[in-house]
């Protein structure tokens, strides 16, 4: 079996972006939606954590922490702003959303 | 270990005006708490007033240019003159939007923090020479804002707004952190001028593909926030939705900040591997103008046709940032503080005109509004010449600028299309100015109150300001001339 | 040899739960899923030795953000949205473009070794017997004090805004 390298953990960052990125262009559900985009910032993440790995440094680890504090706050804020939503409207799904033509 | 961390006094100096924000933000917090039921207004002075305390800080720490913290953060002309400017537009927001809180019964203290927390993101960003910190800044401003697009929680309209904001914002945040990832993988650092270093020895050879890689999907993340074609979509929802004086601020603060952040990191870091980036702008900056102009033509809703005219305006931009030369930086510069007046202006007396609840948005809503407002029909009518660019506004030597820069550097068809576009342009502003005078006001539509207050201060520094710019830009353009030669 | 191994049973689980999360009716699923991806990131965090970081992706993620999003799966009505169509319309443009961009970076990173150059590793190794957490300590609070503390500003702002959207009256 070859040795892992840091080209398997982008190959394997690029995989979960693609998968984060189908899930937010195709979904309707908003919470899935969220979800999708917690999985692109671990996507970042790995990326991260293999380049700091690889250059020796700690700086990539640092920067991974403060990816993780901004995906919290984001998903504070959007869960918030979805029960907004949801006790105005009844409804989570993307394109009931319509007032405006979106 | 490293030795004392503790900061040096010149340092917190460049960074003492987002410390008084924050300060600014946190006190207004606590006040709202404790004055109970008491009218909030003054809490909006108090934002006022602590910006423009922000604006003098600004000020005295361009007295001692210079980096801080370790190079994340800077201290030039470039930065000072972008501080001065969103901490404007946030002095701006806040007195236009005393009166409108109170119309909508929604004159709480959050909604003054939000705006200065934000202004705060965005006054780190532009000063940051760090991609860490300067995505921590974007997220600062990005998340107040998305809130505020939502703060009338009980118009569906205006949560609408906000859930789109928020998904597709933090979407393109999503993919300027990629970027930043592979920058950091592709040169070592996060910091602007090494990973100049490292792509300046990389450029022409095979390997800065990481690094060209990386810079389009930072493309992509930064043109969600400028809302450039084809990452525009979301524009005109989300300005049509929010509360009128958020979108003046969603308008021109945010957008400034992320126009600087384009500069910075774009002519500082990849400035070597420019001929790889340059058809990324090419392209938006056509899309943006087409598609704004072309769409804003069809929209019978002023708030919307704003709207897309917005997206026009930041193609006019990257025109400017096309153009990758020290006079096009100096062009964007005076275009986003000419855009900034003009569109504040439109969209803070658009919310007064649009009456309670913000129902009356469409054109023939403001029919008879030249005789039964001349002062409110005045100031709007030179906002809109001012955005069609009619001389002695801003708004025509800001695009004169950019044109200029843009046939200097040789894009001659950008050029021609770009002034095809604005002419195209014209014809939708001048609609809105022909019902405001020339039709009368229907029965069914009630009246428009007097402006009064903050409002009515806030539009007349705007007017003031679109004409001085017009006819004396000189200080200005001599300030930004010299501040753009410093970024390179 | 067990690192390898280990690897791609890491890499199993971050992928095979994210294709689950994105594919499940059910919200609840979904988050399920998405606790086994995270997991497996944790997972690879710690083969790359970054310990302290795997401590914050099962404290924060898995322990904190999953049940914040359990408790608002809970609140909003998901009976509903469970028994609809859960792809939009425009799936298969959305596929498209995806392909398209999927494309381009799997050729990037298959020319990978010759046609990238990442940056050239540093030289001095840091200094034996420091903990992971005390070397990302040493970074954090000397180079990156002032990020750190604008953090917490980004932190107080999403607090403030979460309560204003979720609160019952302005």
């Amino acid at each position: 079996m070859h040795p892992v390298t840091t080209a398997h953990y982008l190959w394997l960052s690029a995989a979960l972006l693609l998968i984060g990125t189908i899930g937010v262009l195709t979904r309707r559900n908003i919470v899935i939606i969220l979800m999708s985009i917690e999985l692109i910032l671990n996507a970042v993440t790995i990326n991260l954590i293999a380049f700091s790995k690889y250059l020796g440094q700690a700086h990539g680890q640092v920067f991974a922490i403060f990816v993780i504090t901004v995906a919290v706050a984001e998903a504070a804020v959007g869960l918030g702003i979805l029960i907004a939503l949801f006790r105005n409207k009844e409804t989570i799904l993307a394109d009931e959303v319509d007032l405006l033509k979106w | 270990m490293p030795g004392n961390s503790l900061p040096a006094a010149v340092e917190l100096v460049r960074f003492l005006p987002e410390t008084i924000l924050v300060l600014l933000g946190t006190l207004i917090m606590v006040l709202e708490a404790v004055t109970g039921d008491r009218p909030k207004t003054f809490l909006g002075h108090l934002a006022a007033a602590g910006l423009g305390l922000a604006a003098c800080a600004a000020v005295y720490a361009h007295s001692s240019p210079g980096e801080a913290f370790s190079g994340m953060l800077v201290v030039d002309g470039f930065t000072t003159f972008f501080r001065l400017l969103v901490y404007a537009v946030g002095i701006l927001t806040v007195l236009s939007s005393c009166q409108f809180l109170t119309r909508e019964r929604a004159n709480t203290g959050e909604f003054y923090a939000l705006v200065v927390f934000s202004v705060a993101g965005q006054s780190v960003m532009v000063a940051s020479h760090e991609l860490i910190m300067i995505f921590i800044g974007l997220e600062i401003s990005s998340i107040a804002t998305y809130v505020l697009a939502g703060f009338l929680r009980d118009d569906p309209r205006a949560t609408e707004s906000a859930v789109k904001y928020f998904l597709l914002g933090s979407f393109a945040t999503a993919f300027v952190l990629y970027g930043i990832a592979w920058i950091y993988g592709a040169t070592g650092s996060t910091e602007l001028t090494a990973i100049r270093a490292a792509v300046d020895t990389q450029a022409g050879r095979e390997g800065a593909m990481l690094a060209a890689v990386a810079a389009a999907l930072m493309f992509v993340g930064l043109g969600f926030k400028v809302s450039g074609a084809p990452f525009q979509m979301w524009a005109p929802d989300v300005y049509q939705g929010a509360p009128s004086p958020v979108s003046a601020f969603l308008s021109a603060g945010p957008k400034a900040a992320a126009f600087a952040v384009f500069l910075r990191v774009f002519e500082t870091a990849f400035g070597s591997i420019g001929p790889l980036w340059e058809p990324l702008f090419w392209i938006s900056a056509l899309l943006s103008m087409t598609i704004g102009n072309f769409a804003a033509l069809v929209q019978g809703n002023v708030k919307r046709m704003l709207a897309y005219s917005s997206i026009a305006h930041a193609g006019y931009i990257l025109v400017a940032l096309t153009a990758r030369s020290e006079v096009g930086t100096a062009a964007v510069m005076f275009y986003l503080a000419a855009y900034a007046l003009m569109n504040v202006g439109a969209f803070a007396l658009l919310g007064h005109l649009t009456r309670k609840g913000e129902r009356f948005q469409k054109v023939e809503d403001l029919a008879g509004l030249g005789s039964a407002q001349p002062l409110a029909a005045a100031l709007f009518s030179i906002f809109l010449l001012s955005l069609i660019g009619v001389p002695l506004t801003a708004g025509f030597f800001g695009k004169f600028y950019i044109f200029k820069a843009a046939l200097d550097s040789g894009l001659v068809w950008l050029t021609v299309l770009g002034l095809l576009n604005s002419a195209v342009g014209a014809y939708y502003y001048l609609r809105v100015l022909v019902v405001m005078y020339m039709r009368e006001a229907s029965e069914e539509v009630p009246p428009v109150e007097a402006l009064s207050g903050g409002l009515r201060a806030a539009l007349l520094a705007c007017s003031a300001g679109t004409l001085a710019l017009g006819i004396f830009p000189g200080p200005v353009l001599d300030f930004v001339n010299r501040s753009a030669t410093l970024i390179r | 040899m067990t690192d390898t191994v280990l690897f791609y049973v890491f890499a199993l689980l971050v992928l095979g739960g994210g294709v689950l999360t994105i594919t499940r009716k059910s919200a609840v699923h979904s988050a399920i899923y998405l606790i086994i991806s995270l997991i497996g990131v944790g997972g690879l965090y710690l083969l790359q030795q970054a310990e302290f970081l795997f401590a914050v992706q099962i404290i924060l993620y898995v322990g904190g953000v999953m049940l914040l999003f359990l408790f608002v799966i809970m609140l909003v009505n998901l009976e509903q949205a469970a028994t609809e169509r859960q792809f939009n319309k425009q799936w298969w443009i959305a596929l498209a473009c995806v392909l398209a961009v999927g494309a381009e970076l799997a050729y990037v990173l298959y020319r990978g070794a010759a046609a990238f150059q990442f940056a050239r590793p540093s030289e001095t190794p840091p200094a034996p017997g420091m903990g992971n957490t005390e070397i990302l300590a040493q970074v954090l609070f000397s180079e990156y004090l002032l990020p750190f503390e604008v953090a917490s500003v980004l932190l107080l702002v999403a607090v403030v805004g979460s309560v204003i959207m979720a609160k019952k009256r302005i």
